[in-house]
């Protein structure tokens, strides 16, 4: 299935900003942070499909955009 | 030496030093300033008039060696919300009180001359009275060139640009920072007080301080190491905001569907990629500027930066998320090298670069520019607010007065103040915040991004009712303690997500004072504080009504999440019982 994987702040760094990818049915976006290798840079902070906060065991669907950001702040 | 009290009378252009009342002295910062202006400034008086009252406060730890501890807080009745107000600053202003032994300069009255401009010159055991008619008509750089000529550089200088003398809502009070640069006093229009005293600077003499007293400086020096580890180690406070500054915000508001666009009409935008904390970051790394920067000596978290233009010359600095949003997405600008140097500009002109820019993006409803029109905005900026043309004065007025006079009904203002950067109805514990806060829509009260967004502090969900007014309640608590501290608010991501942090914090005031304070006198320091503001705002005429958000945001519907706001009235008052 296709998936938008999005990433942001150091997560980009030598990866990508958005990128469509193939994945297996049932994958999960646990599966898609270790897969990029993301948490060997930050741990996550953010994560996000379609806009709403979801848990790492969430299952992806056709057409998802998953947004990944490492732990970071403002205000 | 015990701390003093300076207090200022313009009238009488004279000074007196007082010992501090026993009541006032666990107090600092908002919680000393808050506390001088419930007691002795009148709720009903006129904001610009002879009885409103003009504090500054050092935290309780600023002038120490404690990281991040180097906040100002200025307060006073404010002219843009008619409520009490307390905005706090880096720069150097604090730790020079501090280690001058003032625990608050007082300024009251108005000097009898319409005309005359006094630089007040504070020294150990002295205020001097400098009329400087050369200064007048003079913004914020000018007024600094001429006082670091004039005195050691270390002196600490407060200013008011043209806009200030004129006396508009937007008008802040600039302040030094460390590199020679400029801070704010930003919200409430406290630049239009000063004016109104008709001060056009204040210096406080650096030159022969004395360093703080510590009661436990052993204590002191290990709970000052705990606490720094802490802001250290926190991925947000020792990573994300030295590297990507405030302005990471974009890309992730964005997302949440929680980026104000269009003056509030959608919540993410389709240029958000060209005006983010990456793409800024970028740039700053190609053109020879700087990704880390403090506003304050011993700032560990360094969030500001150096923006410089792509010759490598200075734009701007302390570039933050709320003003790249409202110049942004709100207003339209997609060239992040325009909105640095209209950030630029407005710390030369001494205005608040989040009123100044959201009434800026309201103008596009006005018909006064169009979207995205930044050669528009600039002249306005640059021409019609500082030289006070017509327009110029309406626009000066903050977004309220020009929605007014207008007669718009979508006008993004809570107590009159501009709503900054977050959508209330996306991400709704901050919009309790902005209807709950004493100080009109200010985003710092009570930040429930971090819960609602960010998961700093656990999760509630930003799109559901459900545990908000609870969030905005102990973030606000929390707030006005830390600052009371002197303590950047930024803190509080290491103190909501480490254990050793908070403890850390007070053990270090106790260590300072040789008390005893808890952590619950700590957050009933933060309960008295917030409420002492919220009865002032009773009595000055805000009450109830006043704390609820623009009616438009009940019955509009905001994509991409198609929410709108639903909190009753008493859904919201919940808030105030504690």
């Amino acid at each position: 299935m296709h998936v938008i994987v999005k990433l942001f702040a150091q997560y980009r760094e030598s990866r990508f900003k958005a990128e469509q990818r193939e994945y297996d049915i049932g994958t999960t976006a646990q599966t898609v942070i270790d897969t990029l290798e993301l948490e060997s840079v930050s741990p996550l902070g953010v994560l996000m499909v379609n806009g709403r906060h979801v848990a790492p065991s969430y299952i992806l669907q056709e057409g998802d955009e998953i947004a990944l950001f490492p732990k970071v702040g403002g205000g | 030496m015990a701390d003093l009290i300076y207090r200022v009378n313009m009238a009488e252009l004279s000074f007196k030093i007082e010992e501090v009342p026993s009541k006032w002295m666990g107090l600092g910062g908002r919680g000393l300033t808050s506390t001088i202006v419930a007691e002795e400034v009148d709720p009903e008086c006129h904001p610009l008039g002879p009885n409103n009252k003009l504090v500054f406060a050092p935290g309780l730890l600023s002038g120490t060696s404690a990281s991040n501890s180097g906040r100002n807080s200025a307060g006073a009745k404010s002219p843009l919300t008619g409520g009490i107000k307390e905005s706090n600053v880096g720069g150097t202003s604090a730790g020079i009180f501090s280690k001058l032994g003032i625990k608050a300069l007082i300024i009251e009255g108005l000097p009898k001359g319409e005309n005359t401009f006094y630089q007040l010159h504070v020294t150990k055991n002295n205020v001097e009275f400098i009329p400087v008619p050369e200064l007048v008509g003079k913004d914020n750089y000018a007024v600094l060139d001429a006082m670091m000529a004039k005195y050691d550089k270390k002196v600490a200088v407060m200013s008011i640009g043209r806009i200030g003398e004129m006396r508009m809502n937007i008008a802040n009070i600039s302040v030094k920072d460390p590199s020679g640069k400029l801070r704010s006093h930003g919200r409430g229009g406290l630049g239009a007080v000063m004016g109104s005293k008709k001060i056009k600077c204040i210096t406080v003499d650096a030159a022969d301080y004395k360093e703080v007293t510590i009661a436990d400086p052993e204590k002191f020096k290990e709970a000052s190491k705990i606490f720094t580890k802490a802001l250290q180690e926190n991925p947000i406070s020792g990573q994300g905001l030295p590297a990507f500054g405030t302005n990471v915000l974009v890309n992730i508001l964005n997302e949440a569907g929680g980026l104000p666009t269009r003056n509030f009409r959608a919540g993410n935008w389709e240029h958000a990629e060209n005006i983010c904390g990456e793409t800024m970051a970028e740039n700053i790394k190609a053109r020879g500027g700087k990704t880390t920067h403090g506003c304050h000596a011993g700032c560990v978290i360094q969030c500001s930066q150096v923006y410089n233009d792509k010759e490598g010359k200075y734009l701007t600095s302390g570039f933050e998320y709320e003003t790249i949003w409202a110049l942004g997405a709100h207003l339209g600008i997609q060239d992040l090298d325009l909105i640095a140097k209209m950030d630029g500009l407005m710390d030369d002109l001494g205005v608040d670069s989040i009123e100044t820019s959201v009434v800026l993006g309201l103008a596009v409803d006005a018909g006064i520019l169009a979207y995205g029109d930044g050669a528009k905005a600039y002249e306005l900026l640059s021409h019609d607010i500082p030289t006070g043309t017509p327009i110029g004065r309406i626009l000066g007025a903050g977004t309220h007065i020009l929605g007014k006079t207008f007669g718009l009904v979508r006008v993004p203002t809570v107590k009159g103040q501009g709503i900054p950067a977050y959508e209330p109805r996306a991400v709704k514990g901050q919009g309790i915040t902005y209807a709950t806060t004493p100080m009109g829509a200010d985003h710092t009260a009570g930040y429930a991004v971090a819960t609602n967004i960010l998961n700093s502090g656990g999760h509630v969900d930003p799109l559901k009712k459900e545990g908000q007014v609870e969030l905005a309640r102990n973030l606000q608590i929390a707030t006005a303690a830390v600052d009371s501290t002197g303590m950047c608010i930024f803190v509080a991501f290491a103190a909501l997500d480490d254990a050793k942090c908070l403890p850390a914090l007070v053990d270090m005031i106790n260590a300072r004072f040789g008390c005893a304070l808890t952590i619950d006198d700590v957050v009933n320091l933060g309960k008295t504080i917030l409420k002492r503001e919220h009865e002032f705002n009773i009595k000055a005429g805000l009450n109830s009504a006043d704390d609820r958000l623009p009616e438009f945001m009940k019955y509009e519907t905001l994509p991409p999440h198609n929410v709108v706001w639903d909190f009753t009235g008493e859904e919201i008052d919940e808030f105030w019982n504690f």
